[in-house]
Formats: structure tokens, C-alpha cells, sequence
């Protein structure tokens, strides 16, 4: 067996979720070679070539990858993963939107999200929102897939001596073009990477009353999360939300503060080592999958917490 | 300008659906069914395109059994002009309704498809990315806004850590992510007046597509519980217990 990963990387560095999707590959076997498809990418090649495990990097440097595209890219990854059994993705934002269409131009279908291999073409991911979760098989010649990073624990960054090939094939579909780029600038760790998030619901009653859970954040070296419904009441940006049509998380600790526990909700983060709930209601479904529940009006154990700390 | 927009029946979002006890599927015997979620959001865009004089026509289309005729009758009563049903009892992967949606817009040359970006039954947000490969479409998913400039669609997206805006030539495909808008409800009047409306129904043979699956699901069961834990009585408490006991801080 043979295997490909798309990287997810920013031409410089490779991101963790790389990481992750080449503990999913190991899982199923095989050689593995990553595709590094960017622009003025031969860093993130190299970094891409210290992965243990990785046998091979293929680095596509062009301006055509240049924002990563999915027209461009999905057409690159279509033509080389005819020489592959399987081709494989993180499922972040990046991979979710090039991957199917790369499956589309193959005429293979594509398993989301897997958590868990259970041999080279049967694999569990979640369905409904986390309430149930799916054997599934594939009879297709290459298996597509894309991989929740929090199912695989990293491998190391370091230690892998990989040959990298140039790849020269230069795909533009000319039907898109990139137009510019808001990241949220921030002190704080990533939220999918932070060993630690605080996430606040609709408790919190307003966007204004995060900066109660900015401030432990702070002490803690803590990333900031929030449920669905303090995103569909617009306390904060959707790129905050942890859940099943968000972010999956799954930190060292996690603190919900203000939050019921949706099943929505926990679909995105009960894979976290220690959770932690805040609530005062005591019935809220969080308690039941937390580890330490405190039945408290958060306006008044946040305060409390964060000078405790 | 002509917009398309697929709309998905699934379970209401409200319902906690279990598998059934023989791990076979989803136990989905007397469960209430809706819009998708995130197709309400599609079909929403599609009337505002409309309201605002941008849009012409608003088609609405569904692939399934019969009863997704009630999903598409919702849409006509929020606003859609007609309706488009493939009718198939065959289960429907991702890559057959991008096959079959093919196949509808090769009919109907709409400027541009409106998906929303997962199903909450599913969970796979595919379709729409696969069916703008299947038409050499460009693609904006996960959409926070929709803007008409200079014959192009400007589409801002929710991406990991921010916001990305694209470009694309149209006919585009745009998948909506939460925050494009909030959905109307459908007012009794435009329930009544969407009976009326022309809804056509065609067969995946008709359209020449073949639906087989690619996918066989071999079990579904429920995730592994995780074990409750323990109330404490104070922040100090919780801090000693996070210090000491679990130290992860």
C-alpha cells in the first residue's frame, strides 16, 4: 500500500494536524509520502521531510498553489494520487475543501472525519453530531479520506529523513482567485493545538463578558473556545466554535464555563483529558461527562478562579 | 440570473437520534424530519439574492424518496420559485447527489448553486465540493458572505484561525456556513401558495446517473460514554483538584 497526504502547512512550517494525519497513515500501512503544494514552499518541504515515518515529500512550488486553491490544488492532488492506494487529509477548513473535489475528479467517494482504522479500507468516524459512530468500508481502487486530527496522537516532528522530489506539474483552473486573508491575530495558543481551552456558552450573556475568560485564558497559557449557541447569538467570532460544525478539540483541560453541553457541543470536545464544567445549573448535561462540575453562577467563580490561579 | 439551491431532509435538528439496537443505521422510526440546517442558510441566501433583485429565479432541489417533496415544499414557502425532485428510494451517497445535481444543472444552467456546507446526519461535508468538480466549477465554502462585483462572486470564508475571501467566475458554488444569515420562518400564506407551485419530479435514470454506493456501512453504534465525574463545592476546591489531582495546571 501506498499513501498521500496532503499537508497542511504555510509554505514556512508544518502545521501539527500534518502530524496527526501521518499517525492515521501509519495506522493503515504502507509507504507514505507528503505533498507539499504551495509557494515559495521549499521550508515547508524540508520540515515536511523531518517527519517520522514519511518516506517521501513531494514539494509542488508554484504560484498556482500560492493561497491553496482548492480548483488548483484538488487537480494536482487528483493526477498524482492515481499512483496511491489511499490519499489522505487533516480535516481542517483546508482539507475539507480541496479533498472531495480531488475524490470528485478521481470518481471515488470519500470518507470524512475517520477517528479510528480499522484495517486498510474500513475505518469509524462520527455521525450525527458525535451521537453515533460509523464502521464504514470502502470498495473503492484509492480510498479517500480525511482525518479528525484529535482520533490520532502526533508523531514527531523530527527524526524521519525523507527523499524530497520536485513535482513540476502546474495546475491553474483560471476559475478562482484569492482576494485577501483575515487571521485573527492573537497571543494565545491555537485553539486545535492549545493544551489548554476555556470556552465560554450562552451563560456568558454577551460577547463583552469573554474578557472575564480572556483573563484566565491568560494565566493559564489557555486558548479561547465557545459553543454554537454563543456563536448563533454573535457574542463571538464562528472561528471560536468548538463542536461538531466547528472545531474538535481535545486539550490536557478543558473549562466550559456558561455551557449546557449540546450533544453538538460535546461532540467537539469530550475527547479532552480533564474537562471541567461551570454551571449553575446542575441538571446541565456538561456535568455528566465532566470530570470536576461546579454548580456556580459564573459571574461569580470566574473572578474567583482567576485570582485563585 | 438563475440560482439553484439543494436542500437535504434529515432529521430535525431538535431530535436526538439513536442507532438502532441491531447497529444497522440510525433508529429514525417516527423522528421528525426538517431542512437541513445549514440548507435552510442556502435556501435563505437564495431569497435575499432574489429580494434584492440580484436573482431572478430561485430553484429548489432535492434527492431522495418521495417524502423530500416536503423539504422542498418548505422552500417553495420560503420563497423559491419551483421545485426539482430526483426521486430514488436508493440510499444516496456524496458522490451520487454531486452526480445527480450534475446532471440537474446541466438542465437548467443556473449562474449559481447554493449548498449548505454538512448535513447534520451524515456529517460530511462533501456535495458541494464535489459536485463544482464534477461541473469545473470554482467552489466558496463555507460562506459568511455572498457579494455580486464585476460578473464574479466575491465569498468570504470561514477558514481555520479566520476569514478568507476568493474570487470566483460564475457559475459558482457556494456551501453556507452558520453566520451567512439567519433564516426566515415560513408564514401560513406562502405554506398555502407553495402547494401551487410547479414542482417537477425526474429519476436518476432519466438523468442517466448511476447512484450504486461506493460505501458500505458495516455497523453504527453508540460512542463510548465517557465516565461522570465529581462535583466539588468551591474554586478552591476546583483548583487544588486541578493542581493536585489531575495536574494539568
Amino acid at each position: 500500500m501506498s499513501i498521500l497526504i496532503l499537508a497542511e502547512h504555510d509554505n514556512a512550517s508544518i502545521k501539527i494536524a500534518t502530524l496527526n494525519t501521518v499517525a492515521a497513515a501509519i495506522a493503515i500501512g504502507g509507504d507514505i509520502t507528503v505533498l507539499v503544494a504551495g509557494s515559495d514552499c521549499a521550508a515547508a518541504g524540508q520540515a515536511a521531510a523531518s517527519i517520522a515515518g514519511v518516506a517521501k515529500v513531494l514539494v509542488a512550488d508554484n504560484a498556482a498553489y500560492a493561497n491553496q486553491l482548492a480548483e488548483n490544488v484538488s487537480l494536482l492532488v487528483a493526477e498524482l494520487a492515481t499512483d496511491y492506494t489511499h490519499v489522505l487529509a487533516p480535516a481542517t477548513t483546508n482539507g475539507k475543501n480541496i479533498l472531495p473535489r480531488a475524490a470528485a475528479l478521481l470518481d471515488v467517494a470519500q470518507i470524512s472525519d475517520i477517528t479510528f482504522v480499522v484495517s486498510a479500507d474500513t475505518f469509524q468516524h462520527p455521525i450525527y453530531a458525535g451521537n453515533m459512530i460509523e464502521t464504514i468500508q470502502s470498495s473503492d481502487v484509492i480510498k479517500v479520506i480525511t482525518v479528525r486530527t484529535t482520533g490520532f496522537d502526533a508523531v514527531a516532528a523530527e527524526g524521519g529523513s525523507a527523499t524530497v522530489e520536485i513535482v513540476a506539474a502546474a495546475h491553474d483552473a483560471g476559475i478562482s482567485s484569492f482576494v485577501g486573508q483575515e487571521v485573527a491575530v492573537s497571543d494565545r495558543p491555537e485553539l486545535t493545538s492549545a493544551g489548554i481551552v476555556i470556552s465560554g456558552g450562552r451563560g456568558m450573556q454577551n460577547g463583552e463578558n469573554f474578557a472575564m475568560l480572556e483573563k484566565v485564558a491568560d494565566k493559564l497559557g489557555a486558548a479561547l473556545g465557545a459553543s454554537r449557541a454563543a456563536v448563533d447569538a454573535g457574542f463571538v467570532p464562528n472561528d471560536m466554535q468548538v463542536g461538531q460544525t466547528g472545531k474538535i478539540v481535545a486539550p490536557d483541560l478543558y473549562i466550559a464555563v456558561g455551557i449546557s453541553g449540546a450533544i453538538q457541543h460535546l461532540a467537539g470536545m469530550k475527547d479532552s483529558k480533564v474537562i471541567v464544567a461551570i454551571n449553575k445549573d446542575e441538571d446541565a448535561p456538561i456535568f455528566q461527562v465532566a470530570d470536576y462540575g461546579l454548580v456556580a453562577d459564573l459571574f461569580d467563580a470566574i473572578p474567583e478562579l482567576e485570582a485563585a490561579l | 440570473m438563475k440560482v439553484l439551491v439543494a436542500v437535504k431532509r434529515v432529521p430535525d435538528y431538535n431530535v436526538k437520534v439513536r442507532p438502532k439496537s441491531d447497529g444497522t443505521g440510525a433508529d429514525l422510526n417516527n423522528v421528525k424530519m426538517s431542512i437541513n440546517p445549514f440548507c435552510e442558510i442556502a435556501v435563505e441566501e437564495a431569497i435575499r439574492l432574489k429580494e434584492a433583485g440580484t436573482a431572478t429565479e430561485v430553484v429548489a432541489v432535492s434527492m431522495g424518496p418521495k417524502a423530500c417533496q416536503e423539504q422542498i415544499r418548505t422552500a417553495l414557502a420560503l420563497g423559491a420559485d419551483r421545485g426539482i425532485h430526483v426521486e430514488t428510494d436508493a440510499v444516496l451517497q456524496p458522490l451520487a447527489v454531486a452526480k445527480l445535481l450534475k446532471a440537474v444543472f446541466d438542465k437548467e444552467a443556473p449562474d449559481l448553486i447554493i449548498l449548505g456546507k454538512q448535513s447534520i446526519d451524515s456529517d460530511n461535508n462533501q456535495t458541494g465540493q464535489m459536485f463544482a468538480a464534477l461541473a469545473g466549477l470554482p467552489q466558496g465554502t463555507f460562506a459568511s458572505e455572498v457579494v455580486f462585483t464585476d460578473g464574479k462572486v466575491k465569498v468570504t470564508r470561514e477558514i481555520d484561525g479566520g476569514l478568507q475571501t476568493v474570487a470566483l467566475n460564475l457559475p459558482a458554488v457556494v456551501t453556507t456556513d452558520l453566520r451567512l444569515n439567519e433564516p426566515r420562518y415560513a408564514s401560513l400564506p406562502n405554506i398555502m401558495k407553495a402547494k401551487r407551485k410547479p414542482l417537477d419530479v425526474l429519476t436518476p435514470e432519466e438523468l442517466a446517473v448511476d447512484v450504486g454506493p461506493r460505501l458500505t456501512s458495516v455497523k453504527v453504534e453508540p460512542p463510548a460514554e465517557r465516565a461522570a465525574g465529581i462535583k466539588v463545592d468551591s474554586v478552591a476546591a476546583l483548583v487544588d483538584k486541578l493542581k493536585n489531582e489531575a495536574k494539568v495546571i
